[in-house]
């Protein structure tokens, strides 16, 4: 998780899901967010996501565009529409509500 | 700590905001290096009032700024900004600002775990890096807290925010909306411990007023009161009149009143410059005539004057004095004479006041005219009235303006009654009042009182004639005092009187003159007479006289005819 590069490249095209996960710098949020994220991914995307990991402390201008307050915040950009999940990811259940991969019958 | 520790002995730094009015109430600006809250009702001019705080820092100061908007976003902003003559869009493509728009949608938003605001914080420092930023302003970081659930951590990453803003030295203003029994919904003043400023916005009457006050200023003295403050076209500007004092100059010189039997009544020479004048009376009374001659009068010596009409425009202004030989509209397009027409309902009273000192500190008068200064009383009550009135007094007196106050009553008697408020205020006061006597209607003019100067006590017939006011004395007669025809009718007795007296004494001096014409005859006779008894008793003198030597010569011839027998004695 050490720059802002394409992680899980799968195959391609089939690929519908874009995810971004902005963090800042090494800290432990946002390596325990990484990982999470990797656990979940592997389990219910596996094969079908593309992942770009921002580290906003090198790239500082690109936490305008998305909108990003807190870190680390994960955002969905495909499929739309847009959703965000702030947290080191850890609550594996609000994320999968979050990224709309489980219906959020117990959700609000 | 230990920077803190270091400066113990320095006084506090401050930071003017170069708005209107809010350096004088903050005794030099907001603190340096320090954040400020600024709290209040939506509405309450608080995004203004952030975005004025930069843009004068970087058009008088040159401190650029940032503005980082929790709420609207940067092409409302713009918009909202050009009505006041800022052009938001250029001063950040001249990088002297940075707007940084901070928008979440809860609806998007899970929170799965731990996290921090380094983002925000990111994002703020790229801000602050862009322009070098000296200042900044938050608007409204409140916002975040009905998009964020974890609060805990928010609070904490507020106080790690203000915390790191004062490391950078950044004067920082943060915006917060009013709760329910404190200055912010959610706090703020918890972290912003420094200054608290207070905006308002009151509504009494249904005419809303704005005020803002200082509430909290640690390390300085600040004005405490609620200052009333204006969002027009230059911005923001408050008004904080009432910490004028009792020190204003006093000039002795007299100015006409443009009437010269009035100015007659004044020592000779009319009132003081800088003093302020009430004309109350009824309605129809001529007070607003008398501040158009007051008004020409400052014209015709070249100064300006600014004529406050709350009733009529100044078309109808100009066309009906034009009615008493009083033309205005010359120094009009000379720009000597302005006015100001609004209804009195249009605004609160402290709007009306701001409105007022505005136009004045544009227009540079020596002379206003409040016509009719009651009016103000429709709007608020008598005490919010009064202490309008002596702000606005006190503001003429310090700028030596002369301010005259038409008041217009209702019932003649309660007169002295309804303007006791404010009479006191007032240095020169006169009282036209309507006189009915044989079923006329006349105007009398009072001096009731006109402090520092010697002044007639009588009253005066108070006449609109083709051109203009003017004065005439009254005549005291024994059945009071009488004005208008019975005044002329008993002036008209008077030289009628006069004229049958003339005409007894010019028939007593014509038989005067027969007699003495007699006495004169008389004299001449008498004086005949005795000439004549005189001249008969001269002759009868020369008579006896011529007689007496006949004889001796008699006696003589006899003698001598006698001695002829004698011999002669001698020889």
């Amino acid at each position: 998780m050490t720059t802002a590069v394409t992680e899980e490249e799968q195959k391609d095209s089939t690929t519908r899901w874009q995810l971004r996960l902005y963090v800042a710098g090494h800290t432990t949020k946002s390596a325990a967010a990484f990982a999470n994220l990797h656990k979940i991914c592997d389990e219910y995307l596996k094969g079908r996501y593309r992942l770009e990991v921002i580290d906003l402390l090198r790239q500082p201008q690109l936490a305008a565009g998305d909108q990003i307050l807190a870190v680390p915040t994960l955002v969905r950009n495909l499929p739309l529409p847009l959703r965000k999940i702030l947290g080191d990811l850890s609550n594996t259940e609000r994320v999968l509500v979050g990224l709309d991969l489980r219906p959020a019958a117990e959700k609000e | 700590m230990a920077a803190t520790v270091a400066a113990p002995m320095t006084e506090l730094e401050k930071c003017p905001t170069g708005i209107h009015g809010l350096d004088e109430v903050t005794g030099g600006g907001l603190p340096r290096g320090r954040p400020t809250l600024v709290c209040g009702d939506a509405g309450s001019g608080k995004t203004v009032l952030a975005l004025q705080f930069l843009v004068q820092g970087i058009r008088q100061f040159n401190e650029p700024g940032v503005f980082i908007a929790f709420e609207e976003n940067p092409q409302d902003l713009a918009t909202n900004m050009a009505s006041m003559g800022v052009d938001l869009n250029q001063l950040c493509a001249e990088n002297q600002l940075a707007i940084d728009w901070i928008h979440l949608d809860a609806s998007e938003i899970e929170e799965a775990g731990e996290y921090d605001l380094e983002g925000l914080f990111i994002r703020i420092q790229c801000a602050l890096q862009r322009v070098h930023a000296r200042r900044i302003a938050l608007d409204s970081i409140e916002a975040l807290f009905s998009s964020l659930k974890d609060q805990g951590m928010l609070r904490s990453e507020l106080r790690r925010l203000f915390a790191w803003m004062k490391d950078q030295q950044l004067t920082a203003l943060v915006t917060g909306e009013r709760g329910e029994g404190r200055f912010t919904r959610h706090g703020l003043e918890e972290y912003v411990a420094d200054c608290v400023i207070s905006l308002d916005h009151q509504l009494s009457n249904q005419i809303s007023t704005r005020h803002m006050q200082v509430i909290k200023y640690r390390g300085s003295a600040h004005g405490d009161n609620q200052y009333p403050f204006l969002i027009g076209k230059t911005g923001l500007s408050v008004f904080p009149i009432t910490s004028v004092g009792l020190d204003c100059p006093a000039p002795s010189e007299q100015i006409s009143s443009g009437v010269p039997r009035l100015d007659a009544m004044l020592r000779g020479g009319g009132f003081f410059r800088g003093s302020t004048i009430l004309i109350s009376g009824a309605a129809g009374t001529g007070k607003s005539s008398l501040a158009a001659h007051f008004a020409r009068a400052a014209c015709e010596r070249g100064e300006r004057a600014l004529y406050f009409a709350f009733e009529e425009s100044r078309e109808q202004i100009i066309r009906n004095m034009r009615s008493i030989g009083i033309d205005l509209a010359p120094w009009v397009e000379r720009d000597l004479l302005r006015f100001h027409a609004s209804r009195p309902s249009l605004c609160g009273l402290e709007t009306h006041l701001a409105g007022i000192l505005a136009a004045v500190e544009e227009f540079a008068p020596s002379f206003i005219a409040l016509d009719p200064m009651t009016d103000f009383i429709a709007v608020g009550s008598q005490s919010e009235v009064k202490c309008m009135l002596t702000r606005l007094v006190d503001f003429l007196k310090m700028k030596q303006i002369t301010g005259f106050f038409t008041s217009l009553t209702l019932a003649d008697h309660s007169n002295e009654q309804s303007e006791a408020g404010i009479s006191s205020l007032i240095d020169c006061w006169l009282l036209v009042r309507s006189l009915e006597q044989n079923g006329e209607r006349t105007r009398a003019l009072y001096l009731l009182k006109s402090r520092g100067m010697a002044h007639s006590s009588q009253v005066r017939e108070f006449l609109l004639t083709d051109t203009g006011v003017d004065l005439v004395d009254v005549c005291v007669s024994a059945g009071g005092v009488l004005t208008g025809s019975a005044r002329r009718e008993y002036e008209a007795r008077q030289l009628e009187a006069r004229v049958r007296h003339k005409e007894v004494l010019a028939r007593k001096k014509v038989h005067l003159e027969r007699r003495r014409r007699d006495m004169e005859a008389q004299i001449e006779t008498l004086r005949r007479q005795f000439e004549e008894e005189e001249a008969e008793m001269t002759a009868a003198m020369k008579n006896i006289m011529e007689a007496d030597v006949r004889a001796k010569n008699d006696r003589d011839a006899l003698t001598r005819s006698r001695e002829y027998d004698l011999a002669p004695q001698h020889t």
